[in-house]
């Protein structure tokens, strides 16, 4: 793979899943991704951390084409995401919002059942059961009940099943667990841990907390101001990290350093 | 419309074609009847009257519609050929209708009218009915005795002793006040702008010394006033004449001739006394046309008459006698709301949808709605007459503009403003742009949207009282009829029917709107 500039575009590996080449991003003037290269193996789980704005979420939201770059590539599973259908992707893609984004005119068993709906699956309603039973909800008792009915831990719950009805095996999520209160947020970290071990599935995400990235990515990818400060294993980050900034992030966090 | 007829005509024609003495016959049974209309004050509701019954008297069928708008209003229904007969004022025809200076002759004025309007519109002005409603000075009769005053020259001579109270439109229009500087040098000592309504109490009670009036208004006999002769002629004439429209010249020969035999019979002091009856001693219309058709020995008995039959009694003897109308009425009215809110809500919902996808061009297109708004409802239904005629048709349509706005504004903020979560969420996770709108935003959006359609419902309750000015019907006819005749209590049988049905249509769209919602979901959370 050359990118137009003709280096080697570093990001990509053989059998990666999702892949970005170089991908740059602008609003208006402002940059929020400066040719940024990443790919996450399959089965993998990618976490991107860094403060608000730095464009950790836009990176998220170029894989399944709710941001298409200005320049660089986004590849799934090796196909430029250009060249496929926008909503094809983002139907084969589970996505988890910060806030749960459930529709809060529908009950529980519909927020679920959505992507499997969309696809027009056979069986909807029974993967929505499904899931919810691997977020550990009872669909019985919760699939009839509205949004508003629901704690904050259950309403995220519920949106980590929806992302995973239709059985896909790449999942964005985009601070999944950031408004939540810290046992809750504890329990579902574990939950979340225990079901991508079960299922195998790809991962990417979003978080601005380093101990949740510590403990449940496989790598960690540090974005300041629109750049990628270092990719490495928890291990490595910790060891060795790259820059001044990676160093500070995680002493602030009292995250020992090697 | 006309063309419909005829090929009715043509069709029975060809029915009884083969027998000759028959052919007369369809013809006759086919014939439309006679539109009479009025403009919406107290004597004009008279005179249309005593035309109605006059030609019923002559066996002609007769279709009413009193009150409609105003000149222009009245003017193009019969234009149009929407109505066949009103009547009319000389000196209207010829300063607001065919827009020429004044001029002072009355014969010079009723030929001219008479020849431009039979050239330019093929309308017909009867010969004039024999008395004049134009400006008229009234003084109380013991200012009069005391400075000797029998004429406006009278008048000029003592000005300068005197308080003038006068409408404001008569103190602006060049034929008003101005006339009466510019012909007599009429000085007053004060001039205060006063409202018809109280004008003539101000005179009573010695406020002032001399007000604008009209030559044939019953509240001349009541207060005892002296009417003043414009011995110059300042004031244009006004004589009252049917004006005939081109369709029932030509059909219906019969109908003129009937209207004819009122011309030069209604003299100033007879139809002062009419109108007093009508207008002080609020009796019913239709009586006051018969007693005077009677009078004039033109009919025998009269036809009921529509409102007013319960004379001057309480507020709930009045509904009371008048609840078969009055239920007639509401039901037009309702009739009139929901033909017209359904078809808004068919248009503005879906536009306010298209809108949001069409980010751009929405606060343009929505303003325009708006302007829609600022138009005056009446000028907006003379507007449509050309095209729409008078009675439901314009009606409908002009509560359907006046509804459109609030549904298309709530509608597009609705849907644009839909939780962005939600609507993050159902793109993200692969809903086309159309699902995200008919499955997200536009529930998202309904309690908004309900909330447009009651306001729009609820503007469309009081404009639909406006229908009346063109012939419409419902609750309306009584608040304009009743204001013309200065009746409160009619005024208050089609004001506090209609006052209700905007609380029945909201509460009604109000449990509409919580049976369409789900139970479990609160639009604000």
């Amino acid at each position: 793979m050359i990118d137009p500039a003709g280096r080697p575009a570093s990001g990509s590996r053989p059998g990666a899943v999702l892949t970005a080449e170089t991908v740059t991003k602008r609003y208006g003037d402002s940059v929020a991704l400066d040719r940024v290269s990443l790919s996450v193996a399959a089965g993998e789980c990618v976490a991107l951390i860094g403060e608000s704005g730095s464009g950790k979420t836009t990176l998220l939201r170029c894989f399944n084409r709710l941001v298409e770059p200005e320049s660089g590539r986004v590849l799934f599973r090796g196909t430029d995401v250009r060249q496929l259908d926008a909503i094809a992707v983002r139907r084969a893609i589970g996505y988890v919002p910060q806030d749960g984004g459930l529709l809060p005119h529908w009950r529980v068993a519909r927020n679920v059942a959505l992507v499997p709906r969309l696809r027009g699956s056979e069986g909807a309603d029974l993967l929505a059961a499904d899931a919810l039973r691997l977020v550990g909800l009872d669909p019985e008792r919760f699939g009839p009940r509205w949004p508003r009915e629901l704690s904050g831990g259950q309403r995220q719950r519920v949106a980590i099943a929806r992302a995973l009805a239709a059985r896909p095996d790449v999942v964005l999520l985009d601070e999944p667990f950031g408004a939540l209160d810290a046992i809750t947020r504890a329990e579902l970290q574990a939950a979340f841990a225990a079901l991508r071990q079960e299922l195998s599935i790809t991962c990417v995400l979003v978080t601005h907390d380093i101990h949740e990235a510590l403990a449940l990515a496989d790598r960690i990818a540090v974005i300041r101001q629109a750049r990628l400060e270092q990719t490495a294993t928890p291990a490595d980050l910790v060891a060795a990290p790259a820059t001044e900034y990676v160093r500070r992030l995680l002493a602030q966090a009292r995250v020992t350093t090697g | 419309m006309s063309a419909a007829r005829a090929a009715a005509v043509a069709t029975a024609i060809c029915l009884v074609a083969g027998s000759a003495p028959a052919l007369q016959a369809p013809t006759r049974l086919d014939r439309r009847p006679v539109v009479v209309a009025s403009k919406p004050f107290g004597e004009s509701y008279l005179l249309a009257e005593i035309f109605a019954q006059l030609l019923e008297a002559r066996g002609i069928r007769v279709v009413r519609r009193p009150g409609l708008g105003a000149t222009e209003i009245a003017f193009g229904a019969l234009r149009s050929g929407a109505i066949d007969v009103y009547p009319e004022y000389t000196g209207t025809g010829l300063l607001a209708i065919l827009g020429q200076p004044p001029a002072r002759d009355p014969a010079a004025v009723f030929a001219l009218v008479a020849t431009a309007f039979r050239r330019r519109f093929g309308i017909r002005w009867l010969p004039p009915l024999g008395f004049e409603n134009g400006y008229a000075m009234a003084v109380r009769r013991e200012t009069a005795a005391r400075y000797g005053l029998r004429t406006l020259s009278d008048l000029a001579r003592v000005g300068g002793r005197l308080t003038g109270g006068f409408t404001p439109d008569f103190i602006g229009r060049a034929d008003g006040l101005p006339a009466l500087a510019r012909v007599y040098g009429l000085r007053l000592d004060a001039v205060h702008p006063l409202v018809p309504a109280i004008k003539y109490q101000a005179l009573a009670a010695g406020k002032v010394d001399v007000v604008d009036g009209y030559s044939t208004d019953g509240l001349l006999i009541r207060y005892d006033l002296v009417v003043l002769d414009d011995d110059r002629h300042a004031f244009p004439p006004y004589e009252a004449a049917a004006l005939v429209g081109a369709e029932v010249q030509r059909a219906d020969p019969g109908a003129v001739l009937a209207l004819s035999e009122l011309s030069g019979r209604l003299d100033v002091g007879r139809m002062r006394q009419l109108n007093r009856r009508v207008e002080v001693d609020g009796e019913a219309v239709a009586t006051v046309a018969a007693d005077a058709l009677s009078a004039l020995r033109l009919t025998g008995r009269a036809e009921p008459p529509r409102w007013g039959t319960a004379g001057r009694g309480s507020l709930w003897r009045y509904f009371v006698a008048e609840r078969a109308t009055l239920a007639r009425l509401t039901l037009r009215h309702l009739l009139l709301v929901v033909l017209s809110l359904g078809a808004a809500v068919l248009v503005a919902v879906p536009l306010g949808l298209l809108l949001e996808r069409w980010a751009g061009a929405a606060e343009t297109i929505i303003r325009a709605v708006g302007v829609l708004q600022t138009i005056p409802a009446i000028a907006l239904l003379a507007f449509m007459i050309p095209f729409l005629g008078i009675g439901l048709a314009p009606a409908l349509a002009a509560l359907f503009l006046y509804s459109l706005y609030p549904i298309v504004r709530n509608t597009f903020s609705g849907v644009r403003d839909a939780d962005p979560s939600a609507t993050g969420a159902a793109q993200a996770l692969g809903m086309t742009p159309g699902q995200v709108l008919r499955q997200v935003r536009l529930p998202l959006a309904a309690p908004a949207i309900m909330a447009g359609i009651r306001t729009a419902a609820v503007i469309d309750v009081g404009g639909a009282t406006l229908a009346a000015f063109i012939g419409a019907g419902g609750l309306g006819d009584p608040i304009v009829a009743g204001l013309a005749l200065a009746d409160q209590r009619m005024i208050l049988s089609g004001a506090i029917p209609a006052a209700l049905l905007a609380l029945l249509v909201d509460a009604l769209l109000g449990a509409c709107e919580r049976v369409a919602r789900p139970a479990g979901w609160s639009g604000a959370g």
